[in-house]
């Protein structure tokens, strides 16, 4: 994997000299997008509430018998915005646009199509890579806020509704926001840009380097995904630390 | 139809010292030929012989190990060689983006090099459609294409680059008897309609000695003759000569 972080690299400048060349990419730039909204809305909306309903399940019993009922709030909405919604969102696009962005570009380089750009003189980054990066550079920092909203939601109803936690929705929220501050929120919107960027350059890098035929596309797809989740979770602790001042 | 006239004319080719080597072994072994201006040049060879390899390198797909390839004396790898000269390449497989439809293929390198506007661009590919006999195909798919139109697409779209060199890879591999002649009848017409050089790469005897103005036959990366068709049909070369008349014999039964 590491051995093409210098390609990926290269890949990633020469899409930020091409941005100028977005505007005109523009129709394939909300193709993309509202494709990425398409597929991964509804998952989104589902795994966020969860995380947040698990979240406050594994924090709110314990926090209440200590009598810090009131935190339980402020610990769950934390988790969600820094850490939670950022990474297992990132990693859901991953698998989900990460993986069609490695095909697609990979059966393209597969059945000549991007040679036959190349004999065109169109630059396959200016036509392939831009609009798909920014798209998700785009789209998925929204889905995080999205998903943020949602599993906040999550922790609330599973607080309220649970038992052995058994905390009033409006005391859920009033300590979420004496906890959580809008900084929190963008640090989390942050990340989920920076990881939308490595989805982007990793996928279609993995896509323009596909060899071997149709066998090809299939590992193309398997190492876009699985090197995306990797790479993210390490600029994650590097981001953490950084944002965190730690 | 668009006629000779208004087309800029064919532009020649210049491979010099063509040297290739790939994973240690060496593909291309010192070519040295011309194409010239206007001509249907046929580079004909056995499976494996460095025929697909040599027209990624004269298309500048491929970097050579040593060596050059020259558009009018310019190197094809040269910076703005490619915007200066128009040229195309029709695939073996069309090269047609499955995404898109027909038209917006055929209008490809109009709109994302915003030459026209875009009734111009609907013009123009309605013109190159109808010039391949495809008339109304433009809201197509690829994918509802037999493979004779997939490749009369691809040469339409080669059309509406108005080209001066076109390659052509197996042209009419993969197609049925009557669709292989149709598109022999196509390059060998364009030749005449817009003057534009062909090369055709292909295995393919009826359609090289056909169309070609000059053949050139290719083995183990080296050229092993080159000329007019009579001239390498009377080449002494037992390669080419084996070449040129293999056929299938049923075995006699007793």
């Amino acid at each position: 994997m590491f051995q093409n972080v210098g390609e990926m690299a290269l890949l990633f400048w020469r899409a930020i000299l091409a941005l100028p060349v977005a505007w005109r990419q523009r129709r394939k730039v909300f193709e993309q997008f509202f494709e990425i909204g398409n597929a991964s809305l509804l998952m989104v909306c589902l795994l966020s509430f969860f995380i947040g309903a698990v979240i406050a399940l594994q924090t709110g019993p314990m926090l209440v018998e200590r009598s810090l009922s009131s935190a339980v709030g402020g610990v769950v909405g934390l988790a969600i915005c820094r850490e939670l919604a950022p990474v297992l969102m990132s990693i859901l696009i991953a698998g989900r646009i990460g993986s069609a962005m490695a095909a697609e570009i990979g059966s393209m380089r597969v059945y000549q199509e991007i040679d036959a750009l190349r004999t065109m003189n169109i630059n396959p980054i200016h036509y392939l890579v831009v609009p798909r990066l920014v798209s998700i550079a785009v789209a998925l920092p929204l889905l995080v806020v999205f998903a943020i909203l949602v599993g906040w939601l999550g922790g609330a109803v599973v607080s309220f509704s649970n038992d052995r936690i058994a905390i009033p929705i409006q005391t859920f929220y009033s300590n979420l926001r004496d906890v959580v501050v809008v900084k929190d929120v963008l640090n989390g919107v942050f990340k989920s840009f920076v990881f939308a960027i490595v989805i982007a350059v990793v996928s279609c890098h993995q896509g323009l380097t596909t060899r071997d035929g149709p066998r090809g596309i299939g590992r193309s797809v398997t190492k876009a995904v699985v090197n995306s989740i990797v790479i993210i979770v390490i600029v994650d602790y590097i981001l953490t630390r950084a944002l965190l001042g730690a | 139809m668009t006629s000779k006239a208004n087309h800029r004319s064919g532009v020649g080719l210049q491979v010099r010292g063509l040297r290739r080597s790939l994973g240690g072994q060496e593909i291309l072994r010192g070519l040295d030929f011309d194409v010239r201006p206007g001509e249907i040049f046929v580079i004909m060879g056995p499976s494996g012989s460095g025929k697909s390899v040599l027209l990624r390198h004269l298309i500048g797909l491929e970097t050579p190990s040593e060596g050059e390839i020259q558009v009018d004396g310019q190197s094809i790898l040269a910076e703005g060689v490619m915007n200066k000269y128009r040229i195309a390449m029709v695939f073996q497989s069309g090269g047609l983006l499955n995404s898109l439809t027909v038209g917006e293929n055929v209008g490809l390198y109009l709109t994302e090099h915003q030459l026209k506007t875009p009734e111009e661009i609907a013009r123009v590919v309605a013109e190159k459609l109808e010039d391949v006999g495809l008339k109304g195909t433009e809201g197509k798919m690829p994918s509802e294409l037999s493979g004779g139109m997939r490749k009369r697409v691809a040469i339409a779209r080669a059309l509406a680059i108005e080209p001066q060199l076109i390659f052509y890879d197996e042209p009419t591999s993969e197609l049925d008897p009557l669709s292989s002649v149709v598109i022999a009848e196509e390059i060998a017409s364009l030749n005449e309609r817009i003057g534009v050089t062909s090369v055709v790469v292909s295995h393919d005897r009826e359609l090289s000695f056909g169309i070609a103005d000059r053949v050139a036959v290719i083995n183990e990366g080296r050229i092993i003759t080159i000329g007019t068709p009579a001239e390498v049909r009377r080449s002494p070369d037992p390669m080419v000569q084996e070449f040129l008349t293999a056929g299938f014999k049923r075995p006699a039964t007793v």
